[in-house]
């Protein structure tokens, strides 16, 4: 039992300062910036990609940092990460049945 | 063998003592979470199909206001900011500053739901009802669930400050904090789908 | 039940209620109607999932009986078209989301926490809203068919026929909405479950120690955590469809009304697996009982469990061969489906392997369970025929798919569950069922059960339509495949698997008044469940078990002889409860029962029918919802300590699961 304790803590512990979570924040608020930038500037056949790799950017930033995925034990993060999983899969497949990606 | 009984049921009471060293309510949130994925990963996909089937009324591009929705998709990323400090403060035992903080939260999710209720009804005035096309039945639904879940989350955040105010809680503060966080930030997390797919990439 | 259990003191304690959200003091009663409406406790919640689902197997039976008379003669009569297909529907409806999955959430509810050694499950009170509202969902359900009519486009509700255009009847509302609120107790459910299962097992109980059943029943909980909310996305387009005036469906706008069979079978395919997994870990425990052998190779039989949750999210479109969409889809879906037969058939296997060379005792748990494997192996060799694209496209929708379908749910699950009945009923009811009238349950369920379905093998390939609510002479075909003759086989059939099941409701009565009372251990069983009275206390173990091995009950009753490599019997099943009993735990705090799931289901319900009934109702219904949500989050889940009357003496009271 103490070591379940022990281990409960230290989950804790391993979570980042407030200034830590600024940080994030800014880099957050700065990735916003761009992502709207690109409806002002053409960035040509960068757009889609570009946009798509910074929606996947935040995404991870606020689940890993925010939500502690990183620092928490990883049945959290297989949860969670399964049901993204078969989101991604089962909806991409649904959807190409429609051949929405052609 | 007396001890090793003891020890049992301090191990079956839960709560940081369990099989797995974790708390139940955190597992069962990740859980809950992890099948939102797929509910929202339903109506993005039927959005997704349906974004350019417009028989009548606007389309999207015509009617999609970036620098507006902008603006409030900033205030809902910096809750999650206010929100994470919260859960920081209500670790440290901080009372005060996990309320404050908590009220801030709560205040820019009411922000950010006022900004979509102004957006739906100035859709609506420019003509895209409910019912007008498959874009508009599409954007709908799936915009109007996430702003349900904020509402849901916003309620959530008033009664934790209320309940911590008059010493209520019933479990582990710092837990029901994070709990509610990490709500909180998932709600966000989506958006920030939503965002890109729906709004920043036309059809 | 008892709200505070002590073990060492002999009249119940009695409980000063507290005042938890300023007005309402919780529940106190330990006895009559009150302790069941407000319990939590996982064993009467169990129970009463038995008992709901029981009821709706009847309901749901009774509707198969109204079909198999409509077609057992040339231009039935029995029923109008219109009736026809509300009944199939809601035959299918009911069998699926309110009988056989409550069934199989009774056993997981009853046994979970004590195979795995718990005195609850995690949240106890999440429990008992899951309950409440599935009887919830199960009313508004059958409600239609008092209030204008039931759904009637068949159990998969197949855009656009859902539509009000095609379906202007409330019925499709009812059943849009009874199936969303039972898929929430099924999530709230599964979510519970598996919290259970991951945090509350025994000291010393690995993963891959704990029991067959209680491992598929995990799988099981996955597949509806990551399915459910699929189908609920489908649900809702429909209703705001139905209700609001969404298009999303609508061709006449350009919809594809192929999203909603997606949305379906995406959920549909990995309910398949929800609703046959629970079987096979029932007979995965009664097979080794019986043979009285350990099961064949667990770690395979636990394996392709998971194998077969997993691959049962990337099927689903076989399902839709015949709807168009292209060659590639079906090629890909195709072969996904054989490749899903492989971990099946590798259970069938274990199972066969289990028996062999095993002491086997043919009790009526046994029979039902062989008769589950023959019979599943029947409707997976016609399921890998579906698999084949080709021959699928002639298939659909026929008779040959009802056949398929119903070998493998009337004999991979009911069997199974049957089969549960028998071997599990002496522990949570006290007495032992009758085995005569078991054999007799069983054989009439057999005969009964390969009359009704074989024979539709046989329509189906000759092109019998399913849904067609009659069926002429004139076309019925010559010879040994006149359509007539069959149809009158199957209808027969079907009254003497009616007749198979009325048994077993005789023998429940029967052993209810003169049952003998059941010896603590009667199967000489293998697992934790067995380490504690028949019926379990309130508070399920005296102490709890510590685990050393996989069958740990086995294994304190039997040594190896080193010499001779076999298994002797060192101490009787009633030797280790009593053992048990005198070193029980001392103070042991239960979760209270508590107003709040009740009334939170009750005020879920009255929200949906908002939607039908208009505003207002729904006003009623969120007040409900919000007032009982405070009312539970307030309420501590575990009565405190100062509550108990006489209070604690020396101060060492332990509590147990105060979560939830």
């Amino acid at each position: 039992m103490s070591t379940a304790t022990e281990t409960h803590e230290d989950t804790h512990e391993h979570g980042m300062s407030d200034s830590g979570y600024i940080k994030i924040a800014v880099i957050l608020a700065a990735i916003t910036a761009l992502e709207v930038s690109t409806y002002y500037i053409d960035f040509g056949p960068f757009f889609l990609p570009s946009l798509l790799i910074m929606m996947v950017v935040k995404f991870v930033m606020v689940v890993s940092y925010f939500m502690h995925l990183k620092f928490d034990n990883k049945i959290f993060s297989f949860m969670f990460y399964v049901g993204l999983g078969l989101a991604l899969a089962v909806y991409i497949t649904a959807l190409a049945t429609f051949k929405f990606f052609m | 063998m007396a001890e090793t009984a003891t020890h049992a049921v301090d191990h079956a009471s839960g709560h940081g003592h369990s099989s797995s060293g974790l708390s139940n309510n955190k597992l069962a949130m990740w859980l809950f979470l992890g099948s939102e994925c797929l509910l929202f990963g339903g109506l993005i996909s039927t959005y997704m199909l349906y974004r350019g089937r417009v028989s009548d009324g606007p389309h999207p591009e015509q009617i999609y206001d970036i620098p507006f929705t902008s603006v409030s998709s900033f205030v809902l990323l910096m809750s999650s900011l206010t929100m994470v400090l919260a859960v920081s403060a209500a670790q440290k035992k901080d009372d005060a500053r996990t309320n404050l903080w908590l009220l801030v939260t709560a205040v820019l999710g009411a922000t950010f739901l006022g900004g979509q209720i102004y957006e739906f009804t100035a859709f609506y005035r420019e003509g895209l009802g409910f019912s007008t096309s498959l874009f508009s039945s599409s954007f709908y639904t799936l915009t109007g669930f996430h702003g349900v879940h904020v509402t849901v989350g916003v309620i959530m955040l008033l009664s934790t400050i209320g309940i911590i105010k008059k010493n209520k809680a019933t479990g582990d503060k710092a837990e029901s904090v994070e709990l509610v966080g990490l709500y909180w930030h998932f709600v966000d997390v989506v958006w920030i789908v939503i965002f890109t797919l729906v709004y920043l990439i036309p059809a | 039940m008892a709200i505070i259990e002590r073990p060492e003191t002999a009249t119940p304690a009695v409980v000063t209620p507290s005042q938890a959200f300023g007005a309402v003091k919780r529940p106190v009663e330990s006895t009559g109607w009150k302790s069941w409406l407000f319990t939590v406790d996982h064993k009467k919640i169990g129970i009463m999932y038995g008992v709901v689902a029981m009821f709706f197997f009847i309901v749901g039976g009774v509707e198969a009986l109204l079909i198999r008379l409509q077609l057992a003669a040339p231009d039935g009569r029995i029923l109008s078209a219109d009736q026809y297909n509300q009944m199939f529907t809601m035959h299918g409806t009911t069998m699926v989301f309110l009988f056989a999955m409550p069934m199989a959430g009774a056993f997981a509810n009853y046994f979970l926490p004590l195979q795995i050694g718990a005195r609850d499950v995690a949240f106890p009170r999440l429990n008992a809203l899951s309950l409440w509202l599935l009887v919830v969902g199960g009313l508004i359900l059958n409600a239609s068919w008092f209030l204008g009519g039931a759904a009637d486009g068949g159990w998969f509700m197949y855009a656009p026929n859902s539509g009000p255009v095609f379906s202007p009847s409330n019925g499709v509302d009812y059943w849009v909405l009874g199936l969303q609120v039972a898929g929430l107790a099924s999530l709230i459910g599964s979510i519970n479950l598996i919290v259970t299962i991951l945090n509350l097992r025994a000291p010393g109980m690995t993963l891959m120690k704990m029991p067959v059943f209680t491992w598929m029943m995990l799988v099981v909980q996955f597949l509806l955590v990551f399915s459910l909310p699929v189908i609920t996305v489908a649900l809702v387009l429909l209703m705001f469809q139905r209700s609001y005036g969404a298009t999303f469906f609508d061709v006449s706008q350009g919809a594809d009304p192929l999203l909603w069979q997606h949305l379906f079978w995406i959920f549909g395919h990995p309910e398949v697996y929800v609703l046959v997994l629970p079987a096979f870990g029932i007979i995965s425990e009664v097979l080794p009982t019986f043979s009285r052998k350990p099961l064949f190779g667990y770690p395979f039989v636990v394996f392709s469990g998971a194998a077969i949750g997993l691959v049962g999210f990337g099927v689903w479109a076989h399902h839709m061969f015949a709807s168009g969409m292209g060659p590639v889809s079906v090629a890909v879906f195709s072969i996904a489906t054989m490749a899903i037969a492989i971990p099946t058939g590798v259970k069938v296997f274990n199972w066969l392997l289990t028996m062999w060379g095993g002491k086997i005792w043919y009790t009526t748990a046994m029979k039902f369970a062989i008769g589950l494997v023959v019979l599943f192996t029947f409707g997976g060799l016609s399921g890998v025929t579906h698999s084949v694209a080709p021959s699928d496209t002639q298939q659909t929708d026929t008779y040959y798919i009802v056949a398929h379908f119903h070998y493998v749910l009337f004999g991979g699950m009911v069997f199974g569950l049957f089969a549960g009945f028998y071997y599990w009923w002496p522990k949570v009811f006290g007495k032992m069922l009758n085995e005569k009238l078991g054999s007799w349950n069983f054989w009439l369920m057999m005969i009964g059960m390969n009359m009704t379905f074989g024979p539709m093998h046989i329509l189906g390939l000759q092109g019998q339509p399913r849904r067609m609510y009659v069926w002429t002479e004139a076309r019925a075909g010559e010879g040994f495949f006149n359509l007539g003759f069959w149809n009158l086989i199957s209808s027969i059939g079907s009254f003497i698997l009616a007749v198979g099941v009325l048994f077993f409701l005789i023998n429940v009565f029967h052993t209810a008044r003169k049952g003998k009372q059941a010896p603590l251990d009667p199967w000489d069983a293998r697992t934790l469940e067995w380490i504690t009275t028949s019926p379990p206390k309130p508070h399920n173990f005296d102490r709890i078990p510590v685990v050393h091995h996989l069958d740990e009950f086995f294994h304190r009753k039997y040594e190896e002889d080193p010499a001779t490599h076999t298994m002797r019997p060192v101490q009787t099943g009633d030797q280790i409860v009593k053992a048990e009993e005198d070193a029980a735990d001392e103070h042991i705090h239960l979760p209270s029962p508590s107003y709040w799931p009740l009334l939170l289901s009750v005020g879920i319900g009255v929200l949906c029918m908002g939607v039908i009934y208009g505003v207002p109702i729904m006003v009623v219904g969120a007040a409900l919802v919000l007032f009982s949500t405070f009312g539970w989050v307030l309420e501590p889940s575990t009565a405190d300590d100062s509550e108990i009357d006489p209070p604690s003496v020396d101060g060492s009271t332990k509590e147990i699961a105060p979560l939830g």
